[in-house]
């Protein structure tokens, strides 16, 4: 088991461009079903073996798609989402980052009570390790395994995956939720599907400053989780007032500091790793017997 | 992105938003013709600067003549204004806003954001005008409204209507708070702000509402679309290390310390920080090279960093995904080559084609540190400065 994706998962293109086909043929080479791609105009063409079309719709119908991955720069990523949330597929994942706050407050508003699951924008996609990669991670440094992970990076998530995988401690799914202010999947949706998942023993959880969502996480843990859960906020010397990076990763009016997220996870029974480095130690030693 | 109250009022009064008369002057002398055409018995002569505490910092000052718009306009321009906003270092006042003065019966607030957590807009109204937002919001929270607006169906007229009789209008002046607060939602939507403040909205002895002063952020992400924003940038009031920056894309914000870094991803720039911090270190900035990092972006981001003096060794830490380790491992040896670097450098290469990287900088010849994890990066690195 595992969640959002997996071996069954037949998964769409939405944005053909170098890094669109440059990810496309890393998920084929994994195992993945890339069953095909979107390119309004030069739908019945082919490109590296996916069958191109013009239309989320169209594609899902002669594929059976039930996925999407979306490359759209950030002009056309909410509309592509949405198309994405009309055609009825199961999960969008957008990788786009800079989309404007408004067309995504937009999008996730209509999308609401909708089939569709979204995640992202501004994410690195998901991973269950042999079974389906979906968006840009090195899947290479995964391992199939009882460790769920969700992170509103990158790069970062990478670097706990790896610790992880070091240490022999495999990941049932490695999840990006995105660093934008608005965003699809949040860690308390998250967090339930680990919750569920019954291949996930443990979770590893990466914040970071901004925004009130490891804080929220915290209370769902505290009241609705039994699995253990292991985390680490990025940002811990962050300047206030300063934009990190990431849209959504910015202290404003004395909210968002890594501190009080921290003290939040850790009286929800977090255990917090102070040290980037140490998130993979940290929760072999708080949950021995995962590796394997 | 910010802008000055002077823009933020043209904006306003773009969108139907009742402001006071007002105009901006560089010199005494115009600050003189600004005060005698505005025709009002006390002006108001206002520091442009992009932060908040100008009145307490002496920015903000009443004349009742022209003559004295002049002097007290020479006193503010060229100060440097310190206020809790500006950081120490302050701010160096280099045009003044003259406005007219209003008759002012009560000072009240109104405010339009993203709630991230309803994921919502959202307009905060309090009837404590002119006080700092944040400290009502901890003392005294029931003077505050939050009212939600669906992105979809915008802000409705009984929302307005709503925030107005709680605020204590009348009905007329309720009426005036529509169209008050219907331009500036529109402003909100139509310009992609991500914070429009008005503190304080002002009602007036005659019952009128006035936006008497204003701030507006706007949304990076969406500038693309937004060139009359674009042009409304005041490159003064930037870190002119974040503005070369922004303007080669990438993400960087400068520090005090004297460790350098460059990484790709914020989440991993961010942990990269702290792990400089963990094993006893200072950053000196954090870089996003950001996914399409190349060998000239690379070279850009060294530039960057070796700008500021105090830099004593660099750590670049990726981790790659999208970004290829063996592009970046060419553009650090290009870079290390050409820029002649001479502080220590601890490279840390993950990922996609990671091995390929190490054996680039290996192959080079120039004296790089290598490192495996993250952990050996951080403390190869402060080993480095507490060696130098």
């Amino acid at each position: 088991m595992s969640i959002l994706c997996d071996k069954n998962t037949k998964l769409l293109v939405q944005g053909l461009g170098k890094m669109g086909i440059f990810h496309a043929k890393l998920s084929l080479e994994y195992g993945t079903q890339v069953v095909g791609g979107i390119a309004p105009g030069k739908g019945g063409t082919t490109l590296e073996g996916i069958p191109v079309f013009d239309t989320v719709r169209e594609a899902k119908a002669a594929t059976g798609a039930n996925a999407s991955v979306i490359f759209v720069p950030p002009p056309g990523a909410a509309d592509a989402i949405l198309e994405a949330a009309d055609a009825e597929l199961d999960l969008a994942v957008c990788i786009t980052e800079g989309i404007p706050v408004v067309d995504m407050a937009r999008a996730k508003a209509a999308m609401r009570g909708g089939k569709t699951r979204l995640l992202g924008p501004n994410c690195p996609g998901v991973v269950t390790p042999n079974q389906c990669r979906i968006g840009i991670m090195p899947a290479q440094i995964t391992r199939p395994g009882p460790v769920g992970v969700v992170s509103r990076s990158g790069t970062l998530t990478y670097e706990a995956v790896d610790q992880l995988s070091r240490l022999g401690i495999g990941q049932s799914s490695c999840v990006g939720i995105g660093g934008d202010p608005v965003i699809g999947t949040n860690f308390v949706d998250a967090l339930a599907l680990f919750e569920a998942d019954p291949a996930t023993k443990a979770v590893v959880m990466i914040g970071e400053i901004g925004g009130s969502a490891e804080e929220t996480a915290a209370e769902f843990i505290r009241t609705k989780m039994t699995k253990p859960v292991v985390a680490f906020i990025a940002g811990q010397n962050a300047p206030p007032g300063k934009r990190m990076g990431h849209a959504g990763a910015i202290i404003a009016g004395g909210k968002g500091r890594a501190s009080d997220k921290m003290a939040a996870l850790e009286r929800a029974g977090v255990t917090v790793s102070l040290s980037p480095a140490e998130i993979g130690e940290t929760l072999a030693k708080k949950v021995p017997g995962l590796a394997g | 992105m910010n802008v000055h109250e002077y823009q933020a009022k043209a904006l306003l009064r773009r969108f139907g938003v009742a402001v006071p008369e007002g105009r901006l002057a560089t010199t005494p002398a115009e600050a003189e013709s600004a005060a005698r055409a505005l025709d009002s018995d006390v002006v108001v002569v206002k520091a442009q600067v992009h932060a908040g505490g100008r009145g307490k910092a002496g920015g903000i000052k009443l004349a009742r003549s022209a003559a004295e718009a002049k002097t007290v306009a020479s006193e503010i321009l060229g100060m440097t204004l310190r206020s809790h906003q500006t950081g120490p270092e302050g701010k160096v006042v280099h045009k003044v806003y003259v406005e007219a003065g209003s008759d002012i019966a009560r000072e009240l607030y109104l405010a339009i954001l993203l709630d991230r957590a309803e994921e919502k807009f959202a307009v905060i109204a309090s009837t404590e005008g002119g006080m700092e937002i944040e400290e009502v919001a901890e003392k005294s929270p029931e003077k505050l409204l939050t009212v939600h607006v669906d992105p979809n169906a915008g802000l409705q007229p009984y929302q307005a209507r709503r925030i107005g009789f709680w605020l204590g209008l009348d009905a007329a002046q309720v009426k005036k708070l529509e169209t008050f607060l219907g331009g500036l939602y529109r402003l909100f939507v139509e310009k992609d702000a991500s914070l429009v403040e008005i503190n304080p909205l002002v009602v007036t002895q005659q019952g009128d509402l006035l936006a008497l002063d204003a701030k507006l952020n706007f949304d990076d992400n969406a500038l693309y679309r937004q060139s009359d924003v674009r042009d409304l940038r005041d490159p003064e009031e930037e870190d002119p290390r974040e503005r070369e920056a922004k303007e080669i894309d990438l993400a960087y914000v400068g520090l005090d310390g004297d460790i350098g870094c460059m990484v790709n991803g914020a989440g991993l720039a961010m942990a990269t920080l702290d792990m400089i911090q963990v094993c006893g270190g200072k950053p000196a900035n954090f870089l996003d090279a950001g996914g399409g990092a190349d060998k000239e972006k690379v070279k850009e981001a060294f530039k960057l960093i070796l700008r500021d003096a105090n830099v004593k060794a660099i750590l670049v830490n990726i981790f790659g995904g999208i970004v290829r380790c063996d592009l970046i491992a060419d553009g650090v040896v290009a870079a290390a080559g050409e820029l002649g670097v001479k502080v220590p450098l601890v490279v840390r290469l993950q990922g996609t084609n990671a091995a390929q990287g190490r054996e680039i900088l290996a192959k080079s010849g120039l004296n790089i540190t290598p490192a495996e994890t993250l952990r050996e990066a951080g403390q190869k690195v402060v080993a480095a400065v507490k060696g130098s």
